[in-house]
């Protein structure tokens, strides 16, 4: 019992903090700003707890299993869902079920604990569900809009139908090997064209969480339909968990069939970042624009897991570190213009560095960032995936993904550009940032720009792979 | 001497810049950050050169290491040779003059200075690392200052210049990315340290893909022809001290990063690539020249006139005889200091004629005797005066690369030769047209440059004359440096 409480701490704190809401919730005793406030130092306290009392080890015959980088995968996607209740403070103040949504995320996230720790692949689609359905409801949360609902509607129908590819997939693995446990498939895996099927068909359902194209259709719709809240969780946290075990399965799971799934994965991320940077020149919508930007991110992603080395995990748990917080940051920016001036466009941002500095300068180091410009995190971070993917020695792979760093800077520069330097008739007001907002934004680029010089933080990572 | 101040001191300039409240706080801010730089770049060259007379051989000095990204074997390893001091001199002369000559920035002083800053630290950071990581760091360090110098201080079709400019120089970075990569992986042990792997003698198949991209990649930063085209574009639509910097100091970034890293490390593909360099470095001389001719406002005179003139860059390194590499180098320094000077006249011109057209001016020498004169000075070291350094650098370069006996080299040196005709007549007709004859109407109530500018020329001109009369220190500085470089070619295969 007590190596269980040990063990499981990450999700036994989630799971209290959402029992305590439901109470909460139950009573009806408290208003949405003081309830707000005790779930954000909850967050807190819970990403704090992430640091202390962690243990190794495997519960239930394997089917839970946990290391030190998981937990700390687990605490990197923590740290992601605080700063999201800080940044959109402003719409969950106004919303009337506030309570209700952080229980939906916070059930996701559970469920993303879940699939990290997973040792077994019908712990894995359980976990997956478990991450996958809540957000669906989270995407439908705007109520009084139609393409929120809209958007809510997609994503429960590929979810559902990833699930089920997933679920063939998984069915197939156990005809061919006999067995759900991840510790034992390798030693059964011998490449035979069943198996290969079963890796394709796991392979599609991560992809269709990842949008790695072509499975990416469902995501720029979902993105803009969706409230800004849920579409960070969905680009930043929902993501980074899903790389992270996607990672871990071929990384463990299927290691003796590695020849295979690099050809896979090389040319799935060369269409990934070529897509997704293609659609992401012609948007206007900054939600779109940085849904397929964060398309073209995970192309980068799948650069970095092509290595097959501790390396590459190193660098993708870094990645996705240094990506929540540009992402974050960059949806933060575009939160708070939308909900003071309720301007989603690109082309309204024009002038914006006139009356708004500091978001000015917040949303530039959050694109730098993104594009992977020096001196910011995101240059180290995409740097890095780079090295670990040049260590299998195709050079062409390298060279189409720095040439897409081209492409992205493109973009990402149009929207620099309109902040900084195209004159507005109608320019736009000053804005009053909520204070914990702020907060987050400011917590958000000392990340930017701390977390590629302080070296350490690399180290860390690399000594718990 | 610790390296790391020639990055910390710009840094804390930034840093202290971002904390002043008003236009003129920022401004004395940055004329003490630069006068600092000034002199802590005078203090390196007086300590190296003590420490080259009391016979210290060693390749680099003052080197510095500490440990960053210990996984990845890569370490803040800092060190300078004479070119680094010689480049490290050249950047200190631009930033003071730059910082100068932006005295009358209103548009958000703070944020111009900050970025200037932050550029020239990028400079020094590029020319003193020996880990090619950190090298690449410093070097696209500096593209977003110049994107946004260019996009919000510029004019003209700024926002195009600023978009070409950055797209392609991070596309020369994406190339020299991939070929760092591919030195990388290239020994037993990865490393990304330049000493380690100038001794590891990188292997012949690796050279051969490598080199081709590193010197491609710089030379976008260089005006390699024909990847020059954000040069003109970039340069006439800066503000003043954007193009004093993009001229005088980022391009030779590009040059310092083609002798340095691809041609150090690798001088099988450099001997391999040599005849591309030369017919490609020579085109850029011409049709720069000629280019040059056609043009009809100041500042593509000279952004034109700075393609042909980096040719001479890119010529001397790929003639790789000592003589040309050491021109190579003084070229750039001769340059940076002549264009930077050239750039913040035409500055101090256009600011009170609001033209740059050579047709709508005349006769200026008479309302502004100093600006005139400067003028002429300026013209005459870009024509190869004897007594300036312009004369000095090419006569090196063509020094060097006529010690080979072969046709193709004597041919392509004669060819480079002739551009100096080409030059000479687009820059007597510009400077005559402009500040000679009559005085234009309208003009009659212009005045003359204020003490900032006179400062900032005088600086400029303080260097090109000390260059040009002795031209000795500066080759002793270099000589040495390139010699290195010579022993790395001289190894069979």
């Amino acid at each position: 019992m007590n190596e269980m409480l040990t063990l499981m701490k990450p999700e036994l704190v989630l799971t209290g903090i959402i029992f305590l809401l439901l109470f909460i919730k139950l009573g009806k005793g408290m208003k949405n700003e003081t309830l707000l406030l005790l779930i954000q130092v909850l967050l807190l306290l819970n990403f704090i707890s992430g640091f202390f009392f962690n243990a190794e080890g495997t519960l239930f015959g394997g089917m839970y299993q946990t290391t030190g980088l998981m937990v700390l995968q687990k605490n990197i996607l923590n740290l992601g869902v605080y700063l999201i209740s800080l940044l959109f403070a402003d719409w969950f103040k106004k919303s009337e079920h506030m309570p209700e949504f952080f229980m939906l995320m916070l059930s996701a996230l559970l469920g993303m604990f879940f699939l990290i720790s997973s040792g077994n692949l019908l712990m894995f689609f359980l976990a997956l569900e478990l991450s996958t359905i809540p957000v669906a409801a989270m995407a439908n949360f705007d109520l009084e809009k139609r393409r929120s609902s809209e958007a809510g509607m997609k994503m429960i129908l590929s979810s559902a139908f990833s699930s089920g590819i997933l679920l063939f997939g998984t069915s197939l693995i156990y005809g061919a090997t006999g067995t759900i446990s991840f510790a034992e498939i390798p030693f059964h895996l011998n490449g035979s064209p069943l198996q290969i099927l079963a890796l394709v068909f796991l392979f599609s359902a991560f992809a269709f969480k990842l949008s790695i194209v072509p499975f990416h259709l469902w995501t720029a719709d979902v993105y803009e339909g969706s409230p800004v809240a849920t579409t960070a969780f969905l680009s930043v946290i929902s993501k980074g968990a899903v790389a992270f075990i996607f990672m871990a399965t071929l990384y463990k799971v299927f290691q003796p069939m590695q020849a295979i799934w690099y050809n896979l994965i090389m040319i799935l991320a060369v269409a990934t970042m070529v897509i997704g940077n293609l659609f992401a020149l012609r948007q206007q919508n900054i939600k779109r624009f940085l849904a397929f930007s964060s398309i073209a991110q995970v192309g980068f992603i799948l650069v970095g897991i092509s290595s097959n080395s501790t390396d590459g995990t190193t660098s993708v748990v870094y990645f996705i570190l240094i990506y929540i917080f540009s992402n974050l940051a960059a949806f933060g920016v575009a939160a708070a213009i939308a909900a003071k001036a309720n301007r989603e466009n690109i082309d309204d941002y024009k002038g914006l560095y006139q009356s708004n500095p500091f978001l000015s300068w917040v949303l530039a180091l959050a694109l730098f960032s993104l594009a992977g410009i020096p001196p910011t995190a995101g240059f180290f971070g995409k740097l890095f995936l780079l090295t670990a993917g040049a260590s299998k020695g195709s050079y062409l792979f390298i060279i189409i993904a720095a040439l897409n760093m081209i492409i992205s800077l493109y973009y990402y520069l149009r929207v620099v550009r309109s902040v900084f330097m195209d004159k507005n008739d109608l320019p736009m007001e000053k804005i009053q940032i909520e204070p914990s907002a702020k907060l987050a934004l400011i917590i958000c680029s000392a990340g930017i720009i701390l977390v590629g010089l302080l070296s350490w933080i690399y180290d860390y990572i690399q000594n718990l792979v | 001497m610790n390296l790391s101040l020639l990055i910390l001191i710009p840094l804390l300039t930034a840093a202290a810049v971002l904390l002043m409240r008003n236009a003129a706080q920022v401004r004395w801010v940055s004329l003490l950050g630069a006068s600092a730089q000034l002199v802590l770049a005078f203090v390196l060259l007086f300590l190296f050169n003590q420490q080259r007379a009391a016979g210290n051989t060693a390749q680099m000095l003052f080197e510095t290491q500490y440990n960053w990204f210990p996984s990845w074997n890569i370490s803040f390893h800092l060190g300078v040779d004479g070119i680094s001091v010689a480049m490290i001199l050249l950047t200190a002369f631009v930033v003071i003059a730059g910082v100068l000559v932006s005295w009358n920035v209103t548009k958000m002083t703070k944020e111009f200075y900050f970025l200037l800053i932050l550029l020239s630290m990028g400079a020094y950071g590029f020319f003193i690392s020996l880990d090619l990581f950190i090298l690449f760091f410093f070097l696209e360090i500096a593209v977003i200052p110049k994107y946004l110098l260019i996009g919000i201080w510029g004019s003209g079709k700024k926002e195009y210049a600023a978009n070409k400019l950055a797209l392609m120089l991070m596309g020369g970075s994406a190339l020299v990315l991939v070929g760092l990569l591919g030195i990388y992986f290239s020994g037993k042990e990865h490393s990304f340290d330049l000493m380690k792997l100038a001794a590891l003698n990188i292997p012949l198949q690796i050279q051969m893909i490598c080199f081709p991209l590193l010197f491609a990649g710089f030379g976008v930063f260089t005006a390699l022809f024909p990847l020059h085209t954000w040069v003109p574009d970039g340069h006439s639509s800066a503000p003043t001290a954007g193009s004093m910097f993009l001229a005088g100091i980022s391009m030779k970034l590009g040059g310092y990063g083609c002798l340095r890293v691809a041609t150090f490390l690798m001088p099988e593909g450099a001997k391999e690539y040599a005849n591309i360099i030369i017919i490609l470095s020579v085109i850029a001389i011409l049709y720069g020249a000629f280019a040059t001719m056609m043009q009809k406002d100041l500042k593509y005179i000279n952004a034109y006139s700075s393609v042909s003139h980096c040719g001479f860059v890119l010529l001397g390194i790929g003639m790789l005889t000592k003589t040309s590499m050491t021109g190579a180098v003084m070229q750039m320094v001769s340059h940076g200091l002549m264009t930077a000077l050239f750039f913040a006249v035409i500055g101090m011109i256009y600011e009170r004629t609001h033209t740059r057209q050579v047709s709508e001016m005349g006769g200026l020498l008479k309302r502004m005797p100093f600006i005139g004169t400067v003028l002429f000075i300026v013209g005459l070291c870009s024509l190869g005066l004897p007594g300036l350094s312009g004369f000095v650098a090419e006569m090196t370069v063509f020094m060097g690369s006529w010690q080979h006996p072969d046709t193709f080299r004597r041919i392509a040196t004669i060819l480079a030769c002739l551009s100096i005709v080409v030059t000479a007549v687009y820059i007597l007709r510009a400077i005559t047209k402009t500040a000679m004859g009559p005085l234009k109407e309208g003009f009659e109530l212009l005045t003359d440059a204020t003490w900032n500018e006179k400062l900032a020329a005088l600086i400029l001109i303080a260097g090109i004359i000390a260059i040009g009369i002795a031209p000795f220190w500066l080759n002793d500085l270099i000589a040495p440096g390139a010699e290195v470089i010579m022993q790395k070619l001289a190894i069979p295969k």
